[in-house]
């Protein structure tokens, strides 16, 4: 068949599971007073829909901050402002201020649904479709099973269309940002990754790879000529862009200075429910969080978050090439979702972008720490009466991508790279490390399985009702600091021969 | 899809495995009083003795099935109580616990295993043609796909909610068999159909004729008509012991205990009317339109009274006679003699001349078909019964291809009313072009070439149009509250022209065949 006609079909499958899953309950659903994620983007529509702009981020007789106050970068707002004009024309009292505080109706949650799928289809599934056909390596065949797992990824389905929220919005912006920097059009790349930094501050997170990709390429070409017009082409795009997004606050400082107060949340404190980072996992053993003042924690995490991010962006200036660039970027956004401070659980979705793109050249370190992501995001499924779908497509996608992406039978030490671990173990040359692999896999679903069943099934003690949550999350932080070392070795250690030929070729 | 060798079956499993988490994460999704009914009859089968089962009356959803199908659903029973104990109360009208949708939902998902089974007998069973082609290639893979993901039961079971799966899983078990030679063992699946669901009497006749000609008779004469000498008693013993057992296994309790007349009224119940609520797009819709269409000339000429015209309320739903204001008013018997009419030249052909197991598949296409296009009170839903056989046509030669398109769009879009709701509406949308892309272009791939005709072409881009049209435009205009079943009478009418087209050119290409093999002989 046509690629046209497999793509197509990818790409519908996609939209069924996301419009399946959509049928679902969403955070917060008919728990009142605070409600979830799905009445603060309610909220917003009706905030920006009625209120001046200079009003949208301070607290206000008619904008109380503390009811899900505005808390996102401007393009988010104006987001809100769209959706709450096609909300105005359907049905008025979606939007009313002060007396839609709240509302929960079919038709409104439909149409809530149908924002989400319509910025999907515009924005994120696109760019999959042209990252795996233009930038991507291997067969026509290939390219489409790389489509196809995707699009399939659970995480962020459950996250935007069960939970309720825009990632593909912003994922699907930094993804167009990958596209172009893939395709050699910096200037559109670099374009896209500001807007989608203006649409979510959470992708500062993939930032400073885009940083070091280009300024490493403008190094490259020559500070004293082409690079210097370069960077000063990308400065300007990137400056004017900032610009543009934030038009409306630019007239006060004071405007500006408290959207960044709004966007950066410092005082709520090192991190919040139970999240599978560092921090979250070592307050199990020292209580760090009572320990230590705010500021120092402030201060720690951001130099472990620093200290982590260096060797790649490092290696990154030195060599930009695309396959650096899309390692820089997972090991980025996994070093912040590890060691910065206010991390949520959902967060895992910014490393698991960049992660869904390597999914063709690591097959099975990349399905292992997709389907670790979504396990660690289990107890908020679980909390917003997700289960079901949560389940299922956990289970589709990871049979899908094993089986499309044949990524059991390509985890040989060769093609997992695992070379310099080779160089540890010089005690046990025997040891067949693609095996070893193959086994902490198969080990790691089943304890992933046992949990879930556990978190489900059992009642936790009386003395430790997070006792499963809190499983869940240390649990998943063990696969992350161990995928975060691994994909660290591979960005740092030269790629083997046949990476290399491939690389001129497609050069 | 890493190039896996074509003998081994992982595609397959993949194929079955995906369909089958789609049918999971339908769970949520809208269902309608089948659920209740199907419940109803958990309950009943659940609380009651044999003898109670078809007298049992506290729901308006009694039980018209045969025997053998309340039998399973006692099976079924006894795993639902491990999920929910008050689904199984007569009392407890329309109950829908979670733990109840959960189990009713994967209650029809597992016993789908018998279809998945059933696919991959029917595709070892399908010609090969030689030369190496990649996997999506092969007759057997589009086949497997085009069964397994097939809209209708998608939409039909999983979502709207019945049990078609295992039962289309038996029916194509036993084309298989007799595909593969094993008489038998077709027989013997086709009678325990007819126990579980009395609507595959329809395509009864296919198999009497075939089973009497093919198998009890041994040998054809050299121009291909029947030997009367070759008659085997001991065959036609076989047939009758096998087909009289099963009967007597599921009606023979019931009979003991005087109750048959009273089954048989609640399996042939002749008091609903000629058309369902929605009327399913066949001959009837055509000539209900007709009708109209005549009256309201006839008032507009001023040759009619208005006042003297019966009251042909169309308002959908709620009514169960269609009285006929012009044209004469149709009784059962004439669907009858209408349907019997249809399908007699094509039962005929196959006894004459016999082309084996695919002749056979083809009449009972016909007999699906034909009972569809005449039947009394069809469902819209009886469609399936034509598309799933055909499926196995289609796959195999390039003119069945055509015909299975133009059959299989209309009459998936003619499925559409089914959902309303507006949550689903995207869901059968996708699910819609998913299979209609599929279908087209695997098939056009395979066939190397296009497949259909401009007009025909033309015919199918209006579904579109029409879907537009009644889901979209039309409910924003303001006849939606003076006129609302208007939506309902055009899809249903649109789609009965390219099922009655299909109808004819399928009985064409089986006339013609019959022609082809008579120009051979002379």
């Amino acid at each position: 068949m046509e690629n046209w006609s497999l793509v197509s079909i990818c790409v519908l499958l996609g939209l069924t599971a996301r419009w399946a899953v959509s049928l679902n309950s969403y955070s917060g659903a008919g728990k009142p007073p605070m409600f979830g994620d799905y009445e603060a983007q309610r909220h917003w529509q009706e905030v920006t829909y009625n209120l001046p702009v200079h009003e949208w981020y301070f607290n206000t007789t008619d904008n109380n901050l503390n009811y899900w106050g505005l808390d996102y970068p401007p393009l988010t707002a104006y987001h809100s402002l769209l959706c709450a004009h096609v909300a105005k024309l359907i049905n008025p009292d979606w939007v009313e201020l002060h007396a839609s505080r709240g509302h929960e109706s079919y038709g409104h949650k439909l149409f809530m649904r149908a924002t989400v799928l319509v910025a999907d289809l515009l924005i994120y599934i696109p760019a999959v479709v042209l990252y795996s056909f233009y930038i991507s390596e291997g067969s026509n065949k290939k390219k489409v099973c790389t489509v196809l797992c995707i699009l399939l990824y659970p995480g962020l389905i459950l996250i935007d269309y069960g939970h309720f929220q825009y990632n593909s919005i912003s994922l699907g912006l930094a993804l167009w940002g990958v596209v172009g920097l893939g395709l050699g059009w910096d200037v559109l790349g670099s374009l896209a990754f500001v807007l989608s930094l203006n649409y979510k501050q959470m992708e500062l997170y993939h930032s400073l790879p885009f940083f070091c990709y280009l300024l490493g390429k403008c190094f490259k070409q020559g500070l004293a000529g082409r690079g210097l017009f370069l960077l000063v082409k990308i400065a300007v795009t990137v400056l004017v862009t900032f610009a543009l997004c934030w038009l409306p606050f630019l007239s006060d400082p004071g405007q500006v200075l408290q959207v960044v107060h709004r966007l950066f949340p410092v005082g709520r404190g090192l991190f919040e429910d139970k999240v599978a980072n560092t921090w979250c996992s070592l307050n199990v053993l020292i209580k760090i969080k009572t320990i230590l003042s705010t500021d120092t924690q402030l201060y720690f995490s951001l130099t472990t978050t620093l200290l982590a991010i260096l060797p790649s962006s490092i290696k990154l200036l030195m060599k930009p090439t695309l396959w650096q660039f899309k390692l820089a970027l997972v090991n980025s956004s996994l070093a912040f979702f590890l060691f910065s401070f206010q991390v949520h659980e959902k967060s895992i979705l910014l490393p698991a972008l960049p992660v869904c793109l390597l999914l063709n050249d690591l097959p099975l370190p990349a399905i292992w720490f997709l389907h670790a992501s979504t396990f660690s995001m289990l107890p908020l499924f679980l909390k917003d009466g997700l289960l079901v779908p949560c389940v299922v497509t956990s289970l589709a996608f990871l049979f899908f991508a094993v089986y499309l992406l044949s990524a059991l039978e390509h985890c040989s030490e060769d093609k997992l790279r695992l070379g310099p671990y080779r160089r540890l173990l010089i005690c046990m040359p025997h040891m067949d490390l693609g095996r070893v692999t193959k086994w902490k896999f198969y080990f790691s679903i089943t304890a992933m399985a046992g949990l879930s069943f556990m978190s489900v099934a059992l009642a936790p003690p009386a003395q430790l009702p997070d006792l499963f949550p809190l499983l869940v999350s240390v649990f998943s932080y063990l696969h992350f600091l161990g995928l975060l070392l691994y994909f660290n070795m591979v960005q740092i250690a030269e790629p083997p021969q046949s990476v290399r030929k491939n690389q001129k070729k497609s050069n | 899809m890493a190039t896996p060798r074509v003998d081994d079956w992982s595609w397959f499993l993949a194929l079955a495995l995906g369909v089958s988490f789609l049918k999971c994460i339908l769970i949520n999704t809208y269902h309608s009083t089948d659920f209740e009914v199907h419940r109803n009859w958990l309950a009943i089968a659940h609380s009651f003795p044999v003898s109670k089962w078809y007298h049992e009356n506290t729901s308006e959803w009694t039980l018209d099935y045969p025997p053998l199908f309340a039998w399973f659903e006692y099976g079924l029973s006894h795993v639902a109580q491990h999920f929910d104990k008050e689904m199984l109360v007569v009392q407890n009208l329309n109950y829908t616990s979670p733990a109840t949708v959960l189990f009713q939902r994967l209650s029809v998902i597992v016993t789908d295993m018998v279809f998945i089974y059933a696919v991959k007998e029917c595709c070892r069973s399908v010609r090969e043609e030689k030369g190496s082609k990649d996997l999506l290639g092969h007759p057997f893979f589009i086949l497997a796909a085009l069964l397994l993901w097939n809209f209708g039961l998608l939409i039909v079971d999983h979502i709207h909610f019945q049990y078609n799966g295992f039962l289309f899983g038996i029916l194509l078990l036993s084309v298989a068999r007799h595909l593969q030679g094993r008489h038998l063992e077709g027989a013997l699946l086709f009678a325990v159909l007819l126990n579980l669901k009395h609507i595959y009497l329809y395509i009864a006749p296919a198999y009497g004729i075939f089973l009497l000609r093919s198998y009890c008779f041994t040998e054809d004469n050299t121009d291909g008509s029947v030997r009367w000498s070759s008659f085997s008693p001991l065959r036609l013993v076989a047939l009758g012991s096998i087909v009289i057992s099963v009967c007597a296994l599921s009606f023979g309790p019931f009979i003991a205990m005087g109750q048959l007349p009273q089954v048989l009224s609640r399996l042939f119940p002749f008091k609903r009317g000629l058309c369902h609520a929605y009327w399913a797009p066949n001959v009837w819709a055509l000539y209900n339109m007709v009708d109209k269409a005549l009256s309201v000339l006839g008032v507009r000429l001023k040759l009619l009274d208005v006042a003297k015209l019966p009251k042909a309320s169309m308002t959908g739903g709620l009514v169960q006679e269609f009285q006929h204001s012009i044209l004469p008013s149709v009784s059962p018997s004439i669907t009858l003699i209408c349907t019997l009419l249809s399908i007699m030249p094509a039962v005929l052909s196959i006894w004459h001349r016999p082309r084996g197991a695919r002749g056979f598949l083809r009449c009972l296409v016909v007999c699906a078909l034909g009972s569809f296009m005449f039947g009394w009170h069809v469902h819209e839903k009886a469609i399936i019964m034509a598309i799933l056989p055909f499926s196995i046509l289609a796959v195999e030669s390039r003119e069945d291809a055509g015909i299975f398109l133009m059959l299989t769009t209309t009459g998936h879009y003619s499925l559409f009313p089914l959902l309303f709701t507006a949550a689903e509406l995207p869901i059968k949308v996708l699910l819609m072009l998913l299979f209609t892309l599929y279908s087209f272009t695997s098939l056009k791939k395979l066939f190397r070439g296009s497949i259909l005709n401009p007009l025909e072409t033309t015919y199918l881009l209006g579904l579109v149009a029409v879907e537009i049209l009644c889901e979209v435009v039309y409910p924003l205009s303001p006849w939606q509250h003076t006129l609302p079943f208007v939506p309902l009478l055009v899809t249903s009418v649109y789609c009965s022209l390219g099922v009655s087209y299909s109808f004819i050119r399928l009985y064409v290409s089986l006339l013609r065949q019959d022609g082809t093999d008579k120009h051979k002989q002379l």
